[in-house]
């Protein structure tokens, strides 16, 4: 069937810079560039361009431009060409649309629309050249109170605390299952967490064998097709988490075509080789909040009562109500995704149209869960479109004890975000299982990377929190009289607790 | 102007002096030398809020909480003493005296009672504690009735406060009348111009009063951590806070007074991790536990209660504060010129360190707060 779709992207080439050298030919694993020996000529098929600029980063005469393809639709509002291309997409295939990454809609962006305070003549800003600056956080239910056996002298404790999860900076790495992504991936985000003194999330994927001495700073996912859950996966990690939804797909399971299920993830996830892991919607063991509350003590008993357990839902219209039910139900973390964030395979109509922005989830759990005098009793941390150290601020600011990052931790290991994950096809050896693909990704290399993210967003948040005449990260969280709305209106100011630039 | 037409500012900002003088065996002496000593630090104020807290003036009510109000006006007075007589049985009621003085304006009607919570309270409050019922009360005043404004409600006590220098505010209250073993005292430099008596400090509730100088950055956190243990802070002012924190940590939680000082200006993590293990631990605990009553931000404070006077200042100590000592008498100020101004035998002050609390305690302090022994004398600078 000749197909209709216009293809998004044009591929220009200048030949007075092209030496013929073929690396585009050979990085394009979507068949983009062909060379030509007997003309001695590139040629390129634009329609099968996915826009992820491997070829125009890696050709050493930056002969290459990958840019909108200027072709137009006809002009109109609601018949865009994106519309068109879905449908004409599916003329043709008579399937569901797919998609990878987070919603790449226009809803309002919140981070965009607040702004920090820093201190002027009443107090003094801190310098964190000078000064010490704390970022250390912990994970984990706080009782209400500490006994400390009276006033006696001697220093004692008598308030056992529940597990908790030490990091050193209040960013973890996202859950991203192996399988969606190469085990290279894995093994930078591990050892990134490990020298940082944070922690990775396997996602729904199980943990491969190899990764295990990283287990000290793994949260590993327990999610509704339990894949690759078994004993020695929950006991080598630091923390679990049950995953009842995702930003990117609320109400629908996670999804991986047989094509990505090679040896050594069907030995990983305990499935057949070459077979879809499809897993289901619900958790089939939990239809009400009861039912999570018995996982959460299965899962507490199975591992002595010595790992903090995290429930990850999607931010949906009653996050406030629900988290509440969760931290009664024996949650220790929350962890709330919001609309924008990613996924390596989501319907698209799902994706850009369920859930919302983290942000306004955030405060109103927050807001909740104090109202209910429980705030304490879990720690709220959040994911969905966190994009620099900026938004990490913001997002501790209103609430948050710590984010999680996905699309940043991709996008540092080169990911261009053209939303083709599900293909398994990542010409940046990420999200794909082709060993040819895979091997571009140096997990030394990667690892460099995102460590040396993470450390700039430290330093920044530093620089910010020594700004606001401020030394601890404590005494940020949740703390929204430094913020301040710009261009808001007042029902979403309401919601979010903060008040307007300039009141 | 009682409440106040508040700015919409997020709080009040302000600069301060503040000046603690105790006697640790209890005797009891006038207000004289206070005045002297905070009229010294006439710079760190500006005429726009001063007051004083002290201990030991109701030896014959020492068994009653007593409670100093303002009243906007007659309206007020009347709910006020409607809601306190359905709560607690008024053993006496009085206007506080003052006497006119130059450079204090217009003041609220000053009333004083001495109370004994009923039994049987009207259902508004519900008692479980005669301390939490108290709390409970001095809340519904602040927040509820109109024109009415409790700002004193500890037992054997009292605050006198208002918009003024300090020691005007305290001639205004005929301090040299009263005799106290702890006094502390507060000038006031807010950089909202708005003045209005129930914002200047002290800030009290129960026996704790706090005068402090200082802007913490974490007021934010602090006060929406103290809303979820049942405090609503109303005067939009740090040391509300603090006084709050205070009896959570102190009174309700049971913590030592190292402990509270532990949280409200936290050792730095690397210190901690090089403790002993059970210090560690507890440390480690706190922090985890309280985080968010870390005060952060500058900040010199003292604390007092019936039988203490602490000094406290922020963890990286942006505040200045001194201490003094001479036999039984224990200063800590702002400076450390008033106390060579009242005590010219002063020799031993000292500079603490930032977030090292220093404790000044009363002997035999129990029967001294009730009033059991009873001693007067002439304080130095008296």
């Amino acid at each position: 069937m000749k197909s209709y779709i216009i293809p998004q992207f044009k591929v220009d080439r200048d030949d007075h810079r092209c030496i013929r050298c073929e690396v585009c030919v050979r990085q394009c694993a979507n068949d983009v560039h062909w060379y030509d020996e007997e003309e001695d000529e590139v040629y390129t098929s634009e329609d099968k361009c996915v826009g992820c600029l491997r070829c125009v980063t890696l050709c050493p005469t930056s002969a290459l431009v990958v840019r909108e393809n200027p072709t137009q639709v006809p002009t109109n509002a609601n018949w865009t060409r994106e519309v068109l291309t879905n449908i004409y997409r599916q003329a043709e295939t008579g399937g569901v649309l797919l998609t990878g990454m987070g919603c790449d809609k226009d809803y309002r962006n919140y981070w965009d629309h607040i702004t920090l305070d820093a201190s002027q003549v009443t107090n003094p800003s801190i310098d964190p050249l000078r000064e010490p600056m704390e970022l250390r956080t912990y994970l984990g239910a706080k009782p209400d109170e500490l006994d400390t056996g009276g006033r006696k002298s001697k220093p004692s404790l008598e308030t056992s605390i529940s597990p908790q999860l030490r990091m050193e900076t209040p960013i973890m790495f996202s859950a991203i299952s192996y399988g969606a992504i190469s085990y290279n991936t894995c093994e930078c985000l591990a050892r990134a967490a490990a020298e940082v003194g944070t922690y990775y999330n396997t996602g729904e994927g199980g943990l491969h064998r190899d990764l295990y001495q990283y287990g000290e700073h793994t949260i590993c996912q327990v999610a509704s097709g339990r894949f690759g859950v078994h004993a020695d996966y929950l006991e080598v990690a630091a923390a679990l988490e049950i995953k009842i939804g995702q930003g990117a797909k609320p109400g629908i399971g996670g999804h991986l075509p047989g094509e990505k299920v090679s040896a050594e993830i069907s030995r990983t996830r305990m499935i057949p080789e070459g077979t879809d892991a499809l897993s289901p919607a619900p958790h089939h063991d939990i239809y009400s909040i009861e039912d999570l509350a018995q996982l959460i003590y299965a899962l507490k008993e199975a591992t002595h009562w010595e790992k903090p357990v995290s429930v990850k839902i999607a931010a949906v219209h009653n996050s406030a109500a629900i988290a509440s039910g969760m931290v009664r139900a024996g949650a220790d973390i929350i962890a709330l995704d919001g609309i924008r964030g990613g996924t390596g395979a989501a319907p698209t109509m799902i994706r850009d149209n369920v859930g919302i922005p983290v942000e306004l989830a955030l405060a109103a759990v927050d807001d909740r869960l104090r109202e209910e005098g429980i705030r304490n009793h879990a720690s709220v941390v959040i994911a969905g479109g966190i994009r620099s150290s900026a938004d990490v601020v913001k997002a501790i600011a209103l609430g948050a004890d710590a984010v999680y990052i996905g699309t940043a931790a991709l996008v540092a290991l080169g990911c261009h975000v053209c939303q083709k994950c599900y293909t398994g096809r990542c010409n940046w050896g990420i999200a794909t299982q082709d060993p040819d693909l895979t091997r571009r990704l140096n997990p030394d290399v990667g690892t460099r990377r995102l460590v040396n993210l993470l450390t700039g967003w430290s330093h920044e948040i530093m620089e910010i929190l020594g700004g606001m005449g401020i030394n601890a990260i404590e005494s940020l969280r949740g703390n929204r009289l430094r913020l301040r709305g710009v261009g808001l209106t007042r029902e979403e100011l309401d919601i979010l607790g903060i008040k307007h630039a300039g009141a | 102007m009682l409440r106040g037409v508040r700015f919409r500012d997020d709080k009040d900002f302000s600069g301060c002096s503040i000046f603690g003088m105790m006697n640790a065996s209890g005797m009891r002496f006038t207000g004289a030398p206070m005045l002297t000593a905070i009229a010294n630090m006439k710079e760190r104020s500006n005429g726009l809020g001063g007051g004083f807290a002290t201990y030991g003036i109701y030896p014959q009510y020492a068994d009653l909480y007593c409670f100093h109000m303002m009243y906007s006006d007659e309206a007020g007075k009347s709910d006020c003493e409607e809601f306190l007589a359905a709560n607690f049985s008024i053993e006496q009621a009085e206007i506080i005296p003052t006497s006119p003085c130059e450079g204090v304006g217009e003041a609220p009607l000053l009333w004083r009672y001495f109370l004994q919570p009923r039994e049987n309270p009207a259902p508004a409050c519900e008692i479980q504690d005669l301390d939490d019922f108290v709390v409970q009360a001095v809340m519904h005043i602040n927040a509820v009735i109109d024109g009415a404004f409790a700002f004193s409600s500890g037992k054997n006590m009292g605050v006198f406060k208002g918009v003024g220098f300090p020691e005007d505010i305290g001639r205004f209250f005929r301090l040299d009348e009263y005799e106290g073993y702890i006094w502390v005292a507060h000038g006031r430099f807010p950089t909202n111009t708005q003045a209005w008596w129930g914002g200047a400090h002290p800030f009290n509730i129960l026996d704790w009063s706090v005068v402090h100088n200082g802007e913490i950055s974490s007021y934010g956190i602090n006060q929406r951590h103290l809303e979820m243990y049942g405090y609503t802070c109303t005067l939009f002012t740090d040391t509300e806070v603090i006084a709050y924190a205070v009896d959570l940590l102190v009174r309700r939680h049971g913590l030592s007074i190292e402990d509270m000082a532990s949280v409200l200006a936290a050792p730095l993590w690397t210190d901690i991790d090089r403790m002993p293990p059970r210090e560690k631990e507890l440390h480690t605990a706190l922090r985890q536990t309280y985080g968010s009553l870390l005060l952060n931000g500058p900040f010199s404070v003292i604390v007092s209660n019936l039988s203490q006077m602490i000094g406290l200042t922020d963890r990286i100590r942006l505040r200045p504060l001194v201490a003094g000592r001479n036999g039984d008498w224990m200063y800590l100020s702002s400076e450390e010129a008033p106390m060579h101004l009242v005590d010219d035998t002063l020799k031993d002050t000292w500079i603490p360190s930032g977030g090292e609390p220093i404790v000044f305690q009363v002997e035999d302090a129990v029967a001294v707060a009730q009033g059991e022994e009873m001693l007067s004398g002439v304080a130095p600078g008296g």
